[in-house]
């Protein structure tokens, strides 16, 4: 084999008494696609960073040898490093609208790179940047290079990020969770750009990402990561057959997969919630007197309804109008039009302290467990809020015997109750927030992306404890998500939403496993699946 | 004993300060951030610091008719009696045994000369001032620490008696550095009373009033402006802020429009315009105001008032900002799901998530509050001329700023006491928030 273009060796990272890298030891050859993967919190982020030297001034990096063609990284005096950074190893960071600079054009931002390593007249940058811009695929690169990134979508940022790491024509591009933030049908155009982009150029590519099915269409060879500790390193055709490691195997076990979908024959029963064309409009104000011009159309007519202990899934990309919908059903957006028959009753019939009370069996839970919960209060008091709010009559020694009951429920110990969430995981979180929505005895959860900030061995226990509880108290969940995956873990229909619309409804084999829409097709062609070894 | 309208005040507030810490002091997990601040030194020591400032604004805050000469006086007045009735001609330095202008003098020869006069009460007791004044001085202040020390472990002592045994179950190094630092000022402060039996250790003013004094009565107008017009402006201020922001629509709108304008308006004009009705009113019912004193207590309440009416449109602003952004997170649409009422989100969910702004923007506006009125002062529309404040110490210090010798002791002195204060209130501020923040809690 070949000289590595990197190697690594020994390599450890800690800040004060933490060791959040501990020896690790890998290298990565001129061309390929080597993919470090790990949950949250493994490191893999860090790793890259102290490659790069970018870590903060506190962070103890000791190592025996990071070497790029054979020359030691760390031996390199800072301001010559500069010239490493861009230039020989490139970067492209997760979130593409933090990364870019919101007040200069994207033409500027790439040019500023390629003058800083190379020494070219205006017009060579100006043709460079050009070029840039057409092999990442953006089209029209003339008008949009004189653009600001507020006027691109999320994924012609990313391609924008991606322009800039390629202006210094580095051998060994890091991506960094180069699509978290995107949509699945982006996320595969990004993965193939790269993918092109790195056969044209003959690079090493080094991805770092949590998502394993995405890695198994994209790398060469593959690095499992946890605690800091490099646990496996193997070929992709390697690891997928025979993975050596017991994390390697937990991680794959947790994949969540679209063809674990069962296929429930729907008993015929009176539907809980029945949404007939629902719709929430946004008005565009315009000019002295705020006339209403015209609307955005969030949620445009949708009709749908939902059995009692049955899970409807309403999937779709960012900006489809499916959380708008979620929170428009419990009335913390305002509706424009349509009906909500809940339990029989029409809500748009009710009003006041009735709305209020029957409201309540409709719950919500959100994405981000860490916004979810007010810092300041502790556990016990998040859990018993909605208790004290709507039965106020029992006191409050019935309120902590029901905390500790909920807390036993979504299987945390009755210690948790005097403490404040942020002593908690993203998952416990994830457990107390469920607590908090089952406290008033709801009939429907609306769970907006439940799980979509949680590591993947995580969320496949709250899947579970959420399948659990919907089988002992026959819950009902409207299921809000972008991933397919969970989709077909937990979903007996659904629902696929684009530019608020329902475009396909049917029982999850069906829409899943044989889309009609054109749109539904184009969607499960993009979620990336393990690839077959 | 009279109750004047800023006393009555100050003892709501200790009142109001007291119960909320007995009331915290049930509930289990208000206790730990409570014991936080007992295990923090800085914390211990600044507090130990602001009491004793607070001491000698409340001893300032009972007022009395003297029997004698039928003048209102404070606590303080009578324990300083000494230092009022000391008076020296007009400006001397501290410790200084002679004038600080030279006048026409009749010497022991008999003949007039120009020279500087002896005090009447600085450093009467001596013979030959150049050589008998530093070895007095020293040894009188060695005596006044030793006796200071003595009393602070006679202090101790009882203290001890009465609940030693709590103590030394829970003694930390907190609790050591504070008491340490009230050992510390209780001998300071009786070495410096003792010393001023002779001397005027910080030397005397403009009319020969002992400079000492004044900066010990002007603790009370401090803490009175700093307190007083907190109090005014924090409801208006955090009612408006979060109301405006989690409501939105007309309630902002009415809000903005009000502080807007309140905002472009200048402060100072509102002030005099405000203190000049008082006064015509106070003109008009003289027979309300009977002495100089109510008068001068009537102002400063009025003063407190009016800059309070003036100076919540920032903070306010400040709060709108962070309830917009507090409304959209997900906890508070939880909330809202749950059922709970609106005025219980505002006081559960909004309003402890915005404390750290209250806390520290209340803090920082003390000292500016403190300097406001030495501002207000100069051009004649802060406190009464007769009351005592470091505003009104810097303001005729000022003009003796270009004297040669530099007349520098009223200045130094006020700046020094506001400095203490201002830096002690900020260090306890910081340590409190830290410590009622359950993010930082298991942090230093």
């Amino acid at each position: 084999m070949a000289e590595p273009l990197l190697q690594v060796k020994n390599l450890s990272v800690s800040f004060q008494q933490d060791t959040v890298v501990d020896a690790i030891d890998f290298d990565i050859y001129g061309g390929e696609t080597f993919a470090l993967v790990g949950e949250s919190g493994s490191g893999k982020s860090i790793t890259a960073l102290s490659v790069l030297r970018l870590l903060p001034n506190n962070a103890n990096i000791q190592a025996d040898s990071i070497a790029l063609n054979g020359q030691n990284l760390l031996t390199i005096p800072e301001i010559e490093f500069c010239r490493w950074r861009g230039r020989r190893i490139g970067l492209i960071f997760q979130d593409p609208m933090s990364s870019l600079n919101p007040v200069m054009t994207i033409g500027a931002q790439i040019a500023e790179v390629i003058r800083l390593h190379f020494s070219l007249k205006p017009a060579d940058i100006e043709r460079r940047v050009l070029e840039l811009l057409q092999q990442v695929e953006i089209p029209n690169p003339q008008r949009r290079m004189r653009e600001y990134p507020h006027q691109l979508s999320g994924g012609q940022r990313q391609r924008v990020m991606i322009a800039i790491a390629l202006a210094g024509r580095p051998e060994l591009l890091i991506a960094d969770e180069p699509t978290t933030a995107l949509d699945v049908t982006i996320q595969a155009q990004v993965l193939a750009l790269l993918k092109k982009i790195q056969q044209q150029t003959g690079m090493a590519l080094w991805l770092i990402s949590h998502d394993l099915a995405l890695v198994s269409n994209m790398a060469d060879r593959i690095a499992v990561m946890e605690k800091g500790v490099l646990v496996e390193t193997a070929t992709r055709a390697e690891f997928f057959k025979q993975p050596k490691h017991p994390y390697s195997r937990k991680l794959l076990a947790a994949l969540p997969e679209m063809r674990h979908c069962q296929d429930k024959t729907a008993m015929p029963s009176a539907p809980l919630l029945q949404v007939n064309d629902f719709k929430v409009w946004y008005p565009i104000r315009k000019g002295l007197f705020k006339r209403v011009v015209d609307h955005v159309r969030a949620v445009d007519g949708v009709s749908f309804s939902l059995q009692q202990g049955k899970t409807l899934a309403l999937v779709g990309e960012s900006g489809c109008g499916k959380t708008t919908l979620g929170k428009a059903l419990l009335n913390l957006v305002p509706a424009s039009g349509g009906q909500v028959w809940f339990d029989g009753i029409d809500l748009g019939q009710l009003s006041g302290e009735a709305l209020r009370k029957k409201r309540a069996e409709i719950q919500m839970i959100f994405q981000d467990p860490f916004a979810a919960m007010n810092p300041r209060m502790l556990i016990a008091d998040i859990i018993a809020e909605g208790l004290k709010a709507l039965r106020p009559e029992i006191n409050a020694e019935q309120r902590r015997q029901k905390v500790l009951q909920l807390l036993k429920q979504v299987e945390l110990p009755a210690s948790s109750a005097m403490r404040y969430p942020h002593e908690f995981s993203g998952g416990q979180r994830q457990r107390i927030c469920i607590a908090r929505a089952l406290a008033v005895n709801p009939k429907l959860i609306i769970c907006d992306e439940p799980t979509s900030a949680l590591d993947v061995s995580v969320q496949a226990q709250i899947l579970q404890l959420l399948k659990d509880l919907q089988q002992r108290q026959r819950l009902s969940y409207l299921f809000i998500t972008h991933d397919l995956a969970v989709v077909g873990e937990i979903a007996d229909e659904v629902a696929v939403m684009y530019q608020g619309k329902i475009v396909e409804m049917g029982p999850a084999k069906q829409v899943l496993m044989a889309p009609q829409h054109p749109y539904t097709q184009k969607l499960l062609k993009a979620v990336p699946v393990l690839a077959a070894v | 004993m009279i109750v004047l309208w800023t006393d009555g005040l100050i003892f709501i507030l200790v009142l109001a300060i007291a119960v909320s810490i007995t009331l915290m002091l049930r509930k289990p997990h208000f206790k730990r951030p409570l014991a936080k601040i007992t295990q923090s030194k800085t914390g211990m020591v600044s507090l130990v610091v602001l009491l004793c400032f607070a001491g000698i604004g409340l001893l300032d805050s009972v007022h009395y008719k003297d029997s004698k000469t039928q003048d209102i006086i404070s606590l303080l007045d009578h324990f300083a009696r000494p230092l009022t009735e000391r008076s020296e001609k007009t400006y001397s330095a501290p410790f200084s045994a002679y004038l600080y202008s030279k006048e026409m003098i009749i010497g022991e020869d008999g003949l007039e000369k120009w020279d500087y006069p002896r005090l009447k009460y600085g450093g009467a007791h001596l013979n030959n001032p150049e050589q008998e004044k530093w070895p007095d001085i020293l040894s009188k202040a060695a005596t006044g620490f030793g006796k200071g020390v003595v009393l602070a472990l006679l202090l101790y002592l009882i203290f001890w008696m009465i609940c030693g045994r709590k103590l030394a179950e829970s003694f930390r190094p907190a609790t050591k550095a504070a008491l340490l630092t009230l050992f510390l000022v209780i001998s300071l402060f009786y070495m410096l009373a003792y010393l001023s039996h002779w001397y005027h250790v910080l030397g005397t003013d403009k009319v020969g009033e002992d400079v000492f004094y004044q900066t010990l009565k002007s603790i009370r107008t401090g803490l009175v402006i700093g307190t007083l017009t907190t109090l005014m402006m924090l409801p208006l201020a955090i009612g408006f802020g979060i109301m405006a922001g989690f409501f939105r629509g007309w309630v902002d709108d009415v809000i903005q429009f009000v502080y807007t304008t309140l905002n472009s308006i200048p402060g100072v004009l509102l002030i005099a315009a405000s203190i000049l009705m008082v006064q015509v009113y106070m003109a008009n019912h003289a027979e309300q105001f009977t002495s100089v004193l109510v008068r001068a207590d009537m102002r400063l309440l009025f003063l407190c008032l009016i800059l309070g009416v003036t100076s919540w449109t920032g903070l306010c602003r400040m709060l709108r900002a962070e309830t917009l952004k507090l409304r959209e997170m997900e906890f508070v649409q939880a909330a809202e799901s749950l059922g709970v009422t609106r005025p219980t989100i505002l006081i559960r969910h909004i309003l402890p998530n915005v404390m750290h702004i209250v806390l520290i923007s209340v803090v920082l506006d003390f000292s500016s509050l403190v300097l406001a009125e030495a501002v207000l002062s100069y051009i004649n529309i802060g406190v009464d001329p007769t009351t005592y404040s470091w505003g009104n110490m810097i303001n005729g210090a000022r003009l003796e700023m270009a004297r040669d010798p530099v007349v520098w002791w009223s200045l130094s002195a006020a700046f020094l006491f506001m400095f203490t204060l201002v830096l002690a209130a900020n260090l306890f501020a910081d340590t409190v928030r830290n410590a009622f923040d359950p993010r930082r809690a298991e942090h230093g």
